[in-house]
């Protein structure tokens, strides 16, 4: 299934802020992440997941560091920082609202 | 980046795409990198479930998304970058090319020497503002231009056998700057101090080019860092304006006179310092942000054109004479300057190879104007020549107006055999640039024999 465009788009932060929550990754990481957690029917274009990142490291989200990787080339992780962590429990709320709606809506439409 | 020919063709692709991205204006170094990264990780995974190379990085490519698209994202989040900044900094931030700093700290040495060489002689008792502000006229440009050709001569790996044909023109400067007798209120010391540094620019030239006048297009580009340089020297010179104003605020307010501060120091050494770092500013952006001078060319090649139209439809409506005075040959020395930088300019700017243009018959209007314009004041002028006498102020301003005037007539000439498809816009091009020198060796003309033959009046 593709999701739209925009809700792509909205949903990006929130993933992106709740995996590095759950500890420090680099951009790869973070797209093979959110495939292994949509189980394959979230696709971002991976090209698009750093602008993202950059916007969310320039709001002071995310901090980022290049580091070595066992590869030998040097790779940017990014970790969340404290805003970002703020952040993500205020979007987690957001989300929830919307969810308990439509679930609310459709549990009506089913029972109907 | 260049591609060596020992990779495999595999990295070769990589390399490719490498810089296909690094192309785009709005993913700067880091970024390209970062996304190397993502695309060596994803094809590692790919090559792991069993496919080729090849097809891995296709695939890849393919999920990091089409440039165009990519791009278009990082413009959205990076908008600062489709500005093009004069940064110095390289391209890969957080690793600072070595070349930038070292080159940096050369030019803050020539740029602090400069500033303290005007410093110099008041510790030989000439002050300035002391009475002594003749003898700093005269040898200004010897404080920095000196410094100046040897940061090119840096810059350029100049050979030393040239390095010491370029100490000769300034030794020889320093001589006659200072060894006439000038008289206070001389004239002819006052043509000195404004001739000298045209000389001595000639000179600034040769170090530009690294020493080969006529190689390619060596004179040209040396033409386009002279406009370039004049406009951020009037820039830092605003900026250089406003800090001495505030200097002399902020310390009036605490009822201290910071004037020695701003006069004898600030507006001095600021003033030669400048040269180097704007000579270093041109340099180290011509890459990064267009050229101004062709562009303000344009601005003002048609405004100038209908002012001289202008002037000379109300002379010959009024048909009232132009009044000689005593400055009116400099105004009309000055006009002739403006429009030969015009036309330069405007040629620097120019790809010679494109056909005659709607611009090129304004300027050609615009030479043909101020050729008449200044027809009209020689006539007036010889007309009162015996009555002025010949002072050195009239023999220099005359010179120079007959040099620009031959230089315009032969451009309106080759102007018209290229608007009429009879002749080549490179010709225009040619005989503008090999005119160059003309100016300097008269100006060192006007500095070596002119106060011997007017008795340094």
């Amino acid at each position: 299934m593709e999701l739209g465009r925009d809700l792509v788009a909205a949903s990006a932060t929130p993933l992106v802020l709740a995996i590095l929550a759950e500890g420090d990754s680099y951009g790869y990481g973070i797209i093979k992440r959110v495939t292994e957690l949509s189980r394959g029917h979230l696709q971002w274009t991976d090209g698009m997941l750093y602008p993202v990142l950059h916007r969310l490291e320039r709001h002071g989200l995310v901090a980022a560091k290049w580091s070595g990787s066992e590869s030998g080339r040097r790779r940017k992780y990014y970790r969340i920082t404290k805003e970002g962590r703020a952040q993500l429990a205020l979007q987690r709320q957001q989300w929830q609202v919307v969810d308990r709606t439509l679930r609310h809506i459709w549990m009506k439409a089913r029972t109907v | 980046m260049t591609i060596s020919a020992d990779r495999s063709p595999l990295e070769e692709q990589i390399a490719q795409w490498r810089l296909y991205l690094s192309r785009r204006r709005a993913i700067h170094g880091p970024d390209v990198e970062e996304l190397e990264g993502h695309l060596r990780d994803q094809m590692a995974v790919l090559t792991e479930a069993g496919l080729a190379g090849e097809e891995a990085f296709l695939i890849a490519v393919k999920r990091i998304g089409s440039l165009d698209a990519l791009s278009r994202e990082f413009a959205r989040e990076h908008s600062e970058r489709l500005w093009k900044q004069l940064v110095i900094a390289s391209e890969a931030a957080g690793e600072p090319g070595t070349g930038t700093r070292r080159e940096m700290l050369v030019v803050l040495g020539f740029a602090v020497t400069a500033a303290l060489a005007i410093k110099v002689p008041a510790f030989f008792g000439l002050q300035l503002g002391g009475g002594d502000e003749p003898f700093y006229a005269r040898n200004a440009s010897l404080f920095v231009l000196p410094l100046l050709a040897a940061y090119f001569a840096w810059k350029r790996g100049l050979a030393v056998a040239i390095c010491a044909w370029l100490v000769l023109p300034f030794s020889a400067a320093a001589i006659f700057a200072n060894v006439f007798p000038f008289g206070t209120d001389s004239d002819t010391g006052v043509l000195t101090a404004l001739h000298l540094p045209i000389a001595l620019w000639l000179v600034i030239g040769i170090a530009y080019v690294g020493g080969r006048w006529f190689a390619g297009g060596g004179r040209m580009n040396f033409v386009r860092f002279s406009g370039e340089l004049f406009i951020y020297y009037v820039l830092i010179a605003l900026g250089g304006g406003v800090v001495a104003g505030f200097t002399m605020m902020m310390f009036r307010a605490i009822d201290i006179d910071a004037k020695w501060l701003v006069t004898g120091w600030l507006i001095p050494c600021g003033a030669m310092g400048a040269v180097i770092v704007g000579s270093w500013l041109v340099e180290a952006k011509q890459s990064v942000i267009e050229n101004m001078a062709p562009v303000l060319t344009r601005i003002f090649t048609p405004l100038f054109t209908v002012v001289l139209l202008a002037f000379l439809a109300t002379m010959a409506w009024t048909g009232s004479p132009i009044d000689v005075k005593r400055e009116v040959l400099i105004a009309f020395d000055l006009l002739l300057v403006f429009v030969v930088g015009l036309v330069l300019y405007a040629a620097s700017a120019r790809d010679p190879q494109r056909p005659p243009d709607f611009f090129d018959g304004l300027q050609l209007l615009l030479v043909i104007s101020a050729l008449v314009v200044d027809a009209l004041a020689l006539a007036a002028i010889a007309a009162r020549i015996s009555e002025f006498g010949f002072t050195p102020n009239r023999v220099a301003a005359l010179g120079e107006n007959f040099i620009l005037l031959i230089n315009l007539t032969w451009s309106a000439w080759l102007y018209a055999r290229f608007l009429l498809g009879s002749g080549s816009f490179a010709a225009l091009e040619e005989w503008q640039i090999a005119y160059l020198p003309v100016y300097s060796i008269w100006a060192a003309f006007v500095v070596v024999v002119f106060p011997p033959v007017f008795g340094y009046r």
